[in-house]
């Protein structure tokens, strides 16, 4: 059996009288590409926050890259890449800065990052972009220059929070081109999306449903388990019964 | 030291990319210091006076001239009646009332005594109390006057008085700007500093970018000091330029030492900056930022000894004071610029301002949580 670099168990987060993740169980192995879905409110964010050591867990326990999410939350912070909802690169700054800013916080040498940053601008196709504020690059853009930062210091996993929402069809396809190279590497990928055909591309997901996991499986399981034909229609059963309201 | 410097230059990169902070830093602090002395200004002038002269006679006329030329009051009419000078006191147009009898001459002439009588418009209180007071000075010192002269020409000697002879130290000319303008430019190097720390912390906050950098294994000791660092170069930076402004416009030459300031401002920024970054950990939104800022920022101006002497506030407001560091720094900065205090005269204030800085920069480490 592989090694298991993200444990959950029972794992939950109350805010107030609200449970927005309640005791989620489950494991990913490295390299593994594991597709955390659910509906909007599901709690998928709060619980992947919890795995980062943004945010302490309510109950239950939690190791990343065997350290664990109480105690340990800036070993787990040297051992992760990470890429929010939002995009939180420094608009203000241009391509390159931001490359090297973020760099030199996970401790590239300057040779490191000289040499990094000349492989992903040119990977990117970003040679003429590099010296221009990331304010001006369009948004398909901007989201893989994300990854390409949250990958920069070579983490062993990485985590995704709907890193293709809102953009085009096609930079989706090259998005992902750069999570299996990423893989290929031996980076784990923990990846929410809300898009069932990149569900398909995962090795392994779980579909969250009011702060649960309902399903969890390979995607020809689930189909298999909830005699669908495609991924959509999985989600459809498993989300209808959802009570949250958004 | 590697994690701080590119935080600086993170930081600088965007301080200078931001034209509208950095036309706040630079032409603020100007703008303020040529303005705002002018109207932090006591000195009561161009007070509007309607004389009712009942008399017509030479001493009421010189007693008049003798008012009209100490260069306060402003002859603005001469009403023929008490009831007509009142009207122009309703209309605003006079400040006040001077009214002379019928007979003033001969009375003084003859029975040594006459009643002058004044009508004062307070609704502007200092105005109406200065006012007078200059006012009655002045007839005062014309009544002394005409002692002396009859003194003379009758050869007895005059009743006994007492002369005051004042001399203004520190500030022998009286001259308000010498007074104010290191006051003001105290509370314009704690506002931009304040405000900048506050709102740039904030900032991050609304954008997102603190979580990708909350994410990340920097310490918080790094963070912190990449954010007080650049600003407390600013505070440095809008100082001097308040310097120049004063020297250039308004002529002041700080009596002390021009190092020791230095060194007293470099103690000071970091209590206001740690301030704002203690506010930057409690709000998630510029606009609770900005609230809250003012809201302190108002307290320590009107409290800090600017305009009104903390010694004369009630003693709590005086409790209030103390823990102001705008306070120290304007008292300091009077000290040194008038008076020319030496380095032993401000140790004193030297160990509680860097109190201040270490605990408000303690209490917004702790309060600053990359975990929540």
């Amino acid at each position: 059996m592989k090694e298991q670099v993200i444990i959950a168990d029972k794992l939950s987060k109350r805010f107030g009288q609200f449970m927005a993740t309640n005791q989620i169980s489950f494991s990913v192995s490295a390299g593994e590409i594991f597709g955390f879905l659910g509906a909007n409110g599901a709690g998928k964010t709060t619980a992947m926050r919890m795995l980062c050591g943004l945010s302490i867990p309510s109950e239950g326990s939690a190791s990343v890259a065997g350290f664990d999410v109480y105690t340990q939350t800036e070993e787990i912070k040297k051992n992760i890449g990470y890429m929010s909802q939002r995009f939180s690169l420094y608009e203000d700054l241009t391509v390159l800065e931001n490359i090297r800013f973020f760099g030199g916080i996970y401790g590239l040498s300057d040779l490191q990052i000289k040499e990094k940053s000349d492989a992903l601008i040119q990977q990117l196709g970003l040679e003429k972009e590099a010296k221009k504020l990331v304010a001006a690059l369009p948004l398909g853009w901007r989201q893989k220059l994300s990854f390409s930062v949250a990958i920069l210091h070579d983490p062993k996993i990485v985590f995704l929070d709907e890193p293709t929402g809102g953009v085009d069809p096609l930079t989706r396809r090259q998005f992902w081109d750069m999570i299996y190279a990423a893989a290929d590497r031996g980076v784990t990928i923990f990846v929410t999306t809300h898009y069932m055909d990149e569900a398909e591309y995962c090795d392994r997901i779980s579909i969250m449903v009011d702060g649960k996991i309902d399903a969890m499986g390979t995607p020809a399981e689930l189909k298999k388990q909830f005699d669908a034909q495609n991924m959509d229609e999985v989600f459809y059963q498993l989300a209808r019964g959802a009570k949250r309201k958004e | 030291m590697r994690t701080i410097r590119l935080l600086l230059e993170k930081e600088f990169r965007q301080i200078f990319r931001n034209k509208s902070i950095l036309a706040l830093i630079l032409v603020m602090p100007t703008m303020q210091l040529i303005i705002l002395p002018l109207a932090a200004n006591y000195e009561v002038k161009n007070i509007n006076l309607a004389v009712v002269d009942n008399d017509h006679s030479t001493s009421s006329a010189q007693m008049v001239n003798k008012i009209v030329a100490s260069g306060y009051f402003k002859l603005c009419a001469s009403p023929a009646t008490f009831e007509q000078g009142m009207e122009l006191i309703e209309l605003d147009k006079a400040d006040l009332i001077l009214e002379i009898p019928a007979g003033f001459e001969r009375n003084i002439t003859r029975e040594g005594s006459e009643k002058v009588f004044l009508a004062v418009n307070a609704i502007n209180g200092v105005k109406a109390g200065l006012g007078g007071t200059y006012l009655s000075t002045i007839i005062k010192n014309y009544n002394q006057d005409i002692l002396l002269k009859w003194a003379q020409a009758s050869k007895i000697p005059a009743a006994p008085q007492i002369n005051i002879t004042a001399s203004n130290w520190f500030n022998p000319s009286l001259n308000y700007n010498f007074f104010m303008v290191p006051g003001i430019l105290a509370i314009l190097v704690t506002m931009v500093g304040g405000f900048l720390t506050a709102l740039n912390i904030v900032k991050e906050k609304e954008l997102g970018t603190i979580e990708q950098i909350n994410v990340t294994p920097i310490k918080k000791v790094h963070f912190i000091l990449g954010k007080l660092i650049p600003f407390w170069i600013l505070g440095n930076i809008v100082f001097t330029i308040g310097l120049l402004v004063s020297y250039f416009i308004y002529g002041i030459v700080p009596v002390g030492n021009l190092a020791l300031m230095y060194a007293f401002v470099i103690a000071y920024l970091p209590a206001v900056l740690g301030f704002g970054l203690l506010v930057s950990t409690f709000c998630e939104t510029q606009q609770q930022a900005m609230f809250i800022m003012f809201f302190f920022m108002m307290i320590f101006m009107l409290m800090g000894g600017l305009f009104t002497p903390i010694e004369s506030m009630p003693k709590w407001a005086q409790m209030v004071a103390q823990f102001n560091p705008v306070t120290y720094l304007i008292k300091v900065m009077r000290m040194i610029v008038l008076k020319g205090s030496g380095f032993r005269d401000v140790l004193p204030h030297f160990f509680t301002i860097i109190l201040f800085g270490v605990v408000l920069n303690i209490l917004a480490i702790l309060n600053y949580r990359k975990t929540s």
